[in-house]
């Protein structure tokens, strides 16, 4: 038997983990001996570890089978071995979630807890904690205060880590204990003290004030246990972000303070601390600074770690306050531990200035192969921003992170180093081709899916447009032939968009296309089909449409409409139009990353902004008929900030009305508010229709009302507007203390600032992926030009996002970055305008005295084109 | 604890096996279990709460060793009982002899056990509990109530006891340690 186990484990590689190959079932036929008489504590210790192994290995166990396993280990109570009674515990509170009526052991635990058995008492307080809910816990509230003030450390300490998490359970009873915590937290053992302060934290963590009497408290009086003032410190640094009163306060001391105390965690708290908090001065960093530096020199790992990684991160905030360790930064370079030193050199690299790039790359990649992919993410995100930083040395990190490409390494890096190479490209066209040669490559060879599509994707963008579009098919083709489904059918869709756009492409695009049909996969047959048969239109105006300009509309959207449909059967056929419209995520991120690389989150499928705004309004009768949801404004603030009233009103532009909505906050404690409107006084021939009023507007509780406005019918080209807007209300004095209102109020208004309409306000961002495209495509029917001079402009940039801003467009073709030293430019922006039409603006930008500008305007109706050009002049 | 070794465990092997006595102590919420098991283990009257659950101990009685389970007697862990009814030799049920509103209570429980094919061969010990009250029944009393003289198959004695004041335990645990032993 044991001969065939060594034989098992050597054919899997195993080792030595003699549990590797647990049975479910098994185990817990085993587990039938504990209800054998007398007991064997050393077969049952070895069942109940075989128990918990597999339940730490995620194995199920199904409700029926866990208890009856748990009702089994409650017989070994019965024996006294002390090893035995331990494991029982863990098991208890393994198996406390997962087992029914595990309050069987409530009185056993209860007995252990308060025996003569210390190396019991802990643990069963532990158990017994998790088998103890609301209703049960008054039943064993006397003896957790008795624990908590035990003099034995262990009893005293697993007391008040229990009560911590029963206080999520139940705070009221919890709450009462705050006499014992405060007792416990002047013992002279640091973990007791340290666990009392973290229970008394949380018990007031709601209450500012108290959190800040008790911080002084401890502060004056000082503790013994570095662990509590690590805590200190993070409860005064949280207190200090929330309060906003600046780094003069007691608290701010408080943390330099213990800069200077003896235990190094405590330093290295304080620290990180100060370089944590928002908006320190280099004044104020640098003691902060200068102690990291001299745990750069420690000799122990995990301070040099903590203090490089510390200085990391606040390199890209503050690159001059850390220059100052460079030197010692350039010696952990060398460190024998990997970890150090690639955060050295990453943040060598933030810091660096350009010079240094060349030699850093060079270091780094002696010793890239060595580290974990972990720290290799960290290097490809220094490099990402350092491209970014130093554009002009694209080519050293493009040769750099295609060499990164080519080794070994999980998802998390090759992803990092993909979307390094793209931002690259998209940053720096001169990037474009070298960037693209070695993506290709990269697909030749790559097991993720998600990447392989994502460059397929990129290729299709990007490649019709390069010098050589033709060098690009064979690595497309190539994934047809070799690859997964959803890698097939990327790349089919990229081959189209070549065939769209070269005309000398086109046949042999067809020819690929024409064998792609043959797919053993639906989609990528149904995709090749499509394709082929679209291009073989050779319709331009189809080519756009359908091949590189698709679908704008919202996905989320779109489900809802097409749901509606199939459920009012109707003749009519489905209109595109009346789903609303996908907003444009913001582009301005990109900045944002720079100083959080380390907390990417992967993106999720939430839904948009707009798509709630839509599910709200619909929920109003009075709104159930506007149709789609054409856009909604950013929130604009009418009242100025800390007033009596706060005020903002976000605008939901429908194809013939608008809707304002208005989200009030009453700020007053000693007011109650009725039936509040918002009354609008437009400038021109708008009409108000309807108010839907706030019924009660309490203290603090942020409420909804909203105003609908019908826009003029007669003058389709009025699209701005100025509105004096006024709160309405009925006031109800009320006791501050206990919200009971008076029975009697008297109206009020409260005047609000006015509120603009804008021609932004009726255009929605839409991105045209290939600008020239959708030009052709919406023709030049509808086609107005005008040229304007801007004398107060003085520079490109500001006139591009000037016109950006005022119209409410989206940049295509990344047309909103003009290029250094340039006297003209093209700006191209692509829209919808109100009621479902296309709407694109070029406008070429010439510099001279001022800025001259000729706009031109196509539309797939007239009014968009003439209320672009008369908003402008 | 450990068995004590030499002659003692010699005899106690010979009587019983190897194996220890398993008794169990059922009756209602209140009827004092939890005051018997300790009286018997440690010879005192201890303070006690509502069991939740059970205690578990064992209780040396001249020299012979026997696990005691005290199992919680509310109405919420009655049905818990029954995991712990196997290899069970000896059920002593206890019965608060003063509370007459109950003892109907007290019947059903009783019966519905002695129904269970686990304890087909368990001794039945009824401590009529509670005789220092004025106002206590009789065990005769008791005995009726309880329907014990219809028993059949079923080896079963009733005696009456005060946890508190310690009478009528000895009785009963001589009793129970020579229909234990004869069984054998």
């Amino acid at each position: 038997m044991i001969k065939k186990f060594d034989k098992k484990d050597e054919e899997s590689g195993s080792g030595s983990n003699p549990y590797q190959h647990l049975e479910k079932s098994a185990v817990l036929q085993e587990a039938r001996l504990f209800n054998e008489t007398p007991i064997n504590p050393r077969r049952c210790i070895h069942i109940l570890t075989k128990i918990l192994y597999l339940l730490n290995q995620g194995e199920h166990f199904g409700t029926m089978e866990a208890t009856e396993a748990f009702f089994a280990m409650t017989r070994l109570f019965q024996s006294n071995d002390q090893t035995l009674r331990r494991m029982c515990y863990i098991t208890i509170k393994e198996m406390a979630n997962i087992s029914e009526d595990v309050i069987i052991v409530t009185s056993s635990l209860t007995k252990d807890m308060t025996g003569k058995e210390d190396v019991y008492r802990g643990p069963a307080i532990r158990a017994l904690c998790s088998i103890t809910d609301a209703t049960m816990l008054q039943a064993i509230e006397r003896y957790m205060k008795q624990a908590i003030v035990d003099k034995v450390p262990s009893v005293s300490s697993s007391a008040l880590v229990s009560s911590l998490h029963m206080n999520k359970i139940s705070h009221d009873v919890v709450k009462r204990w705050i006499n014992e915590a405060q007792e416990a937290a002047s013992s002279d053992n640091i973990m007791v003290q340290y666990h009392a302060l973290g229970l008394l934290y949380y018990l007031r963590k709601n209450d500012r004030l108290a959190v800040s009497k008790m911080l002084n408290k401890f502060t004056k009086s000082g503790l013994k246990s570095p662990f509590a003032y690590c805590m200190l410190i993070r409860i005064a640094s949280r207190l200090l972000e929330e309060s906003e009163e600046g780094h003069n306060s007691p608290l701010f001391d408080f943390i330099e303070s213990c800069l200077r105390n003896k235990h190094e965690m405590v330093i290295y708290e304080a620290a990180s601390a100060i370089i944590h908090l928002p908006n320190c001065t280099a004044r104020e960093l640098a003691p902060a600074v200068s102690v990291l530096q001299l745990f750069c020199s420690s000799p122990k790992p995990a301070l040099r770690y903590a203090a490089v990684r510390t200085l990391n991160k606040v390199a890209m905030k503050h690159p001059s306050a850390v220059t100052a360790c460079n030197l010692d930064l350039e010696g952990l370079i060398t460190d024998s531990n990997r970890s150090i030193a690639t955060l050295a050199i990453t943040t060598l690299l933030k810091t660096g200035s350009e010079s240094s790039v060349d030699r850093l790359m060079k270091q780094i990649s002696t010793f890239v192969s060595e580290i974990s992919d972990e720290f290799k993410v960290v290097v490809v995100q220094a490099i990402s921003a350092l491209c970014q930083k130093y554009p002009r040395k694209h080519t050293v990190m493009m040769t750099f992170l295609s060499n990164m490409l080519r080794d070994d390494g999980g998802f998390e890096y090759k992803r990092a180093i993909v979307d390094c190479i793209i931002s690259i490209i998209e940053e720096n066209p001169d990037s474009k081709e070298s960037g693209l040669a070695h993506l290709c490559e990269f697909i030749e060879d790559c097991e993720h899916t998600v990447l392989a599509t994502k460059i397929l994707h990129l290729l299709g963008k990007e490649g019709p447009r390069t010098h050589t579009p033709s060098k690009y098919i064979r690595f497309i083709f190539n994934r047809v032939v070799l690859e997964n489904e959803a890698v097939r059918a990327a790349a089919v869709s990229a081959l189209a968009k070549f065939g769209a756009q070269n005309e000398c492409l086109l046949p042999s695009v067809l020819v690929l296309l024409q064998r792609c049909m043959m797919d053993t996969d639906d989609e990528v047959r149904d995709r090749a089909t499509f394709y082929f048969n679209v291009l073989k239109q050779k319709q331009l105006s189809l080519n756009a449409a359908y091949i590189f300009n698709v679908l704008t509309v919202s996905v989320l959207g779109m489900e809802k409409a097409l749901h509606q449909y199939t459920l009012e059967p109707s003749e009519k056929p489905f209109d595109m139009k009346s789903v609303p419209l996908a907003t444009v995520p913001f582009m301005e991120q990109k900045t944002a990353d720079l100083t959080s690389v380390a907390s990417k989150q992967p993106e999720k499928a939430l839904p948009a902004r707009q798509d709630i705004y839509q599910e709200q309004l619909s929920a109003i009768p009075e709104f159930r008929n506007l149709g789609p949801l054409f856009k909604s404004s950013e929130p604009v603030q009418l009242t100025e900030a800390e007033t009596e009233y706060f005020v903002r009103c976000i605008k939901h532009v429908f194809t013939d009305h608008i809707v304002f909505q208005f989200d009030c906050t009453n700020t007053l404690n000693d007011q109650l508010l009725e039936k509040v409107t918002v009354q609008l006084e437009p400038s021109e021939a708008y009409k108000v229709i309807s108010y839907v009023p706030v019924q009660s507007l309490t203290y603090n509780q942020p409420g909804i009302c909203y105003t609908l406005v019908r826009l003029p019918e007669d003058d389709p080209t009025a699209v701005s507007c100025t509105f004096n807007c006024t709160m309405k209300f009925l006031v109800k004095d009320c006791d501050p203390n206990t919200g009971i209102p008076d029975d009697e109020g008297y109206n009020d208004e409260y005047v609000l600032e006015d509120l603009e309409l804008t021609i932004a306000d009726h255009i929605q961002k839409v991105l045209k992926p290939n600008f020239g495209a959708g030009w052709e495509e919406v023709g030049d029917v509808y086609e107005k030009e005008e040229t304007f001079a801007l004398t107060t402009t003085k520079t490109l940039e500001e006139a591009v996002n000037n016109i950006i801003k005022f119209l409410g467009m989206q940049p295509c073709e990344r047309s909103d970055k003009v290029p250094e030293n340039k006297n003209s430019h093209v700006l191209y922006l692509s829209g919808v305008y109100r009621g479902g039409h296309d709407v694109l603006v070029r406008s070429k930008l010439a510099l001279g005295d001022g800025v001259t500008m000729q706009v031109t305007v196509r539309s797939t109706d007239e009014t968009p084109a003439d209320v672009i050009l008369a908003s402008v002049g | 604890m450990h068995l004590p070794g030499g002659f003692f465990s010699s005899i106690f092997s010979s009587l019983f096996g190897t194996r220890e006595m398993r008794i169990l102590i059922l009756g209602l919420d209140g009827a004092g279990k939890t005051t018997i098991l300790y009286r018997l283990q440690v010879g005192e009257v201890v303070t006690t709460i509502p069991t939740i659950g059970f205690n578990v101990e064992t209780v040396t009685y001249k020299n012979l060793k026997f696990q005691v389970w005290d199992l919680g007697g509310q109405t919420s862990i009655r049905p818990y009982w029954r995991c712990y009814y196997s290899n069970t030799d000896a059920v002593i049920y206890v019965v608060d002899s003063c509370d007459r509103d109950r003892i109907g209570i007290s019947k059903s429980e009783l019966v519905a056990m002695l129904e269970e094919e686990e304890l087909k061969k368990a001794i039945l010990v009824v401590f009529a509990n509670k005789q220092d009250m004025e106002q206590a029944m009789t065990p005769t009393e008791v005995a009726n109530s309880l329907g014990l003289p219809a028993l059949k198959d079923r080896k079963w004695q009733i005696f009456k006891t005060s946890a508190t004041k310690g009478t009528g335990l000895d009785e009963a645990m001589e009793w129970l340690v020579e229909s234990l032993k004869s069984r054998q």
